[in-house]
């Protein structure tokens, strides 16, 4: 292709990444880096139906002036990455200190709202996305081998979770899995323990938060593996088949090799995706249990008051988390297509 | 043709009963009126009020419970997309800090002069807010259980406690006592309440320093585990929504709840003669011997909005104050809420939020920076009451996450 013709072909995607990603992250980036002016704070006598109270407010006018001189705030460099309700770069070391044993230090650590997003997200990422993978697999291998005349129905079935909106779907888990619904008396039977509740209890929550999540992405998998699956080549099939390969040894060295270079993007995909674990926890009413970083990010806006600074540093510490969860993938890619060049 | 000659006759169809609905006058010529509000039975009367003044050139409300995560940014605009926000004592804040709501003094002057004077909220001399009815949470309870165990309605959380241990050895059930304990906003108004029960000090005198590690700090902790020992299990997960669906299905015997989703559960929907029939309002319950009750007062009231023309200013305003006019009470609408608007009568429904007023209950903090606290509470409280760690320990956790959140947005330093 031409350059010329390269350029005009690529610009409207790269004027939508530039308008739409990489100028909003330049703002949340800059954002992060100042905080709200001092408050100047006056006493008021504030009346209504209850009477009158003495208290205090913020005084506009200074404030408006204040604002007019910088727009962005009091530069605060890094202080929001480092104050206790992000890295908490102050607390941690007096944390070790502390500790007896390093199960100890881990425990206080999650005891800092960073660190208790990042274990959930981390321990999310980690169970979810393999598990994601080996049961998109498996699907797609059951349905590639069933009859022709139900493939398609199947296929319609196997999609439905990733069709049904996240809120929806887990909120429809969440009033199945309460003490009174059909999964949560089931699991107080089988566990023959009748004040089993899932929502009271942490470990069952988190089991729970990645079930959904499973269940949720696995049909991604499934539908990438099952086009990869119409690509396998039938003569070396056949041709393993004619050697006496039994059906686990085809799988094992014609389909899973063939299917490697669509794991790599499988996995890219969900580590970003899981990463960012977020409508579940809503939905579940979970944040007693579980927390994640785009959780943080929502409460820091939800308030009463908001926290723009500090939703804005959580933001930028996910968008490096992404990044490096996704370096070896890209590596190896990077590599991969090293060599073939 | 035929088509469009249908088409035609129809939206002037649409047309002619929106009207014939719209007849209210209010005094109105142009401006719109866009309404960001909670959503409740009396709030959306208000609403549907205010929007049924003839002369408005756009009537619409966005009422949802979700309001105060959206009416802020739906008011920074300029031209705002919201030209009044209905908010209680703690959201009115969050506006007036960041400067988005117009004072209405000369609004009231003009067109005001018949609004009582104690509905008007004042912030610095400044009318803010219109208030149009108070709110507070108090007890509610089943007549019939405490019949079968022989007890008063209780008047303490001790009491309370007490009837709960009753109800549960007795058989009758398993979790008696109900209560919005949902982590986040909920549970960090129940601390309040309770805190504000044990006359607590939130803040170190003229300050923005929280203070909250303290013997009645402690006390207000356990005092909320003991009950949540008496409540679903899953009680981390029910808001005030969730804790009505266990009231109406008959779960709960006793809980503290607030006065304005009353009547919802008192009426034959949603629920069997049994429960409804015998739901009954309290006053608010006192803690730990003290005199004040621990929960709190609220009004809700309208604001108008700063960054939108005069003439959507004053429209909004004589529409807001249609909305809340003795023309909206009716049998429907009476018992919907503690109105302070002229010709309303009391209904056994309201007596709660009655008794939290004559029992002089403080009304929640109006300060800049108490939002700040409550998220710091929502957050933190949880990992005490599931065991995770001490009453002290939390409660440190709480003073941390504060004290850095008011250092970043500059009320300390």
């Amino acid at each position: 292709m031409k350059h010329s013709a390269f350029f005009w072909f690529v610009l409207p995607s790269a004027v939508a990444m530039l308008l739409f990603i990489f100028f909003p992250i330049v703002s949340v980036v800059v954002q992060s880096l100042h905080a709200a002016h001092e408050q100047v704070i006056i006493e008021v006598e504030n009346c209504g139906p209850f009477g009158c109270t003495k208290a205090t407010a913020i005084d506009q006018e200074a404030t408006a002036a204040l604002r007019e001189e910088q727009p962005l705030g009091r530069f605060a460099g890094l202080e929001i990455y480092k104050d206790r309700n992000h890295l908490a770069t102050a607390q941690i070391g007096p944390l070790w200190e502390q500790s007896t044993s390093i199960g100890d230090f881990i425990g206080k650590l999650m005891n800092l709202p960073f660190y208790k997003a990042l274990g959930f997200t981390l321990t999310f990422t980690f169970v979810v996305t393999p598990l994601t993978i080996i049961f998109g697999f498996i699907i797609a291998v059951a349905v590639n081998s069933a009859a022709r005349a139900i493939r398609g129905p199947l296929i319609f079935f196997s999609l439905l979770p990733m069709m049904v909106t996240p809120l929806i779907g887990s909120l429809i888990l969440f009033w199945m899995v309460d003490a009174r619904g059909i999964l949560g008396t089931a699991l107080r039977w089988l566990a023959d323990d009748p004040s089993l509740s899932v929502k009271a209890d942490t470990g069952l929550m988190w089991a729970m938060l990645m079930v959904y999540g499973v269940w949720h992405s696995a049909p991604f998998a499934f539908i990438v593996y099952y086009a990869g699956l119409q690509t396998v080549n039938t003569d070396t099939l056949e041709a393993a088949r004619i050697d006496g390969a039994s059906r686990w040894q085809q799988i094992r060295h014609v389909l899973i090799p063939h299917l490697l270079p669509l794991t790599t993007f499988i996995a890219l995909m969900q580590l970003m995706d899981n990463f960012r674990v977020f409508e579940p926890i809503v939905s579940f009413n979970a944040s007693a249990h579980a927390t994640s970083l785009s959780w943080a990010i929502y409460n820091d806006l939800g308030g009463e008051t908001q926290q723009l600074s500090s939703a804005a540093a959580t933001s930028v510490l996910t968008i490096i988390g992404v990044a490096i969860l996704l370096s070896p993938v890209l590596i190896r890619t990077y590599r991969d297509y090293g060599k073939a060049a | 043709m035929n088509l469009r000659h249908i088409l035609m006759t129809g939206s002037f169809l649409v047309a002619a009963s929106a009207t014939a609905s719209m007849a209210a006058d209010c005094g109105i010529t142009e401006g719109r009126l866009s309404i960001i509000g909670n959503e409740f039975p009396a709030i959306q009367t208000v609403a549907r009020n205010a929007q049924d003044c003839a002369g408005l050139s756009e009537a619409k409300a966005n009422l949802t419970a979700d309001h105060q995560k959206i009416n802020l940014a739906g008011m920074q605009g300029n031209p705002a997309e919201y030209t009044t926000a209905i908010v209680a004592n703690s959201s009115i804040v969050a506006l007036v800090n960041e400067d988005v709501i117009r004072p209405l003094d000369d609004l009231v002057a003009a067109f005001g002069q018949d609004i009582p004077k104690n509905q008007l909220i004042t912030i610095n001399g400044q009318v803010m807010a219109v208030a149009f009815m108070a709110n507070a949470q108090h007890l509610v309870y089943r007549k019939d259980i405490l019949e079968q165990i022989g007890m008063e309605p209780p008047k303490t959380y001790e009491d309370m406690l007490a009837a709960a241990e009753k109800i549960r050895a007795e058989g009758i059930l398993e979790y008696p006592l109900g209560g919005a304990y949902m982590a986040g906003w909920n549970l960090a108004q129940e601390f309040v309440n309770m805190y504000i029960g044990h006359g607590g000090e939130f803040y170190e005198p003229g300050t923005a320093q929280v203070s909250i590690n303290n013997p009645a700090g402690v006390a207000t902790l356990e005092m909320l585990k003991s009950l949540s020992a008496y409540m679903n299990p899953d009680y981390l997960t029910h808001d005030s929504n969730a804790t009505s669906a266990e009231w109406e299905a008959g779960n709960v015997a006793l809980m503290n709840m607030w006065g304005s989703r009353t009547g919802v559960l008192m009426d034959a929907e949603g629920s069997t003669p049994e429960v409804y029939e015998n739901t009954t309002v309290g006053g608010p319950m006192t803690v730990a011997g003290g005199n004040s009750p621990a929960s709190t007062l609220w009004w809700d009231g309208w604001t108008v909005a700063k960054n939108i023309s005069d003439a959507d200013a004053e429209a909004t305003f004589k529409a807001m104050k249609h909305g809340i006019s003795p023309a909206i009470l009716n049998d429907e609408t009476m018992g919907q809420a503690v109105w302070m608007i002229e010709g309303y009568q009391p209904a056994p429904v309201n007596e709660g939020v009655f008794s939290a007023i004559s029992m002089q209950t403080t009304p929640y903090p109006m300060l800049p920076h108490h939002g700040l606290l409550h998220t710091a509470l929502g957050d933190n409280i949880a990992d005490f009451l599931q065991g995770k760690e001490s009453a002290e320990q939390a409660l440190s956790d709480i003073e941390d996450a504060y004290m850095t959140a008011a250092r970043e947005k500059g009320f300390v330093n």
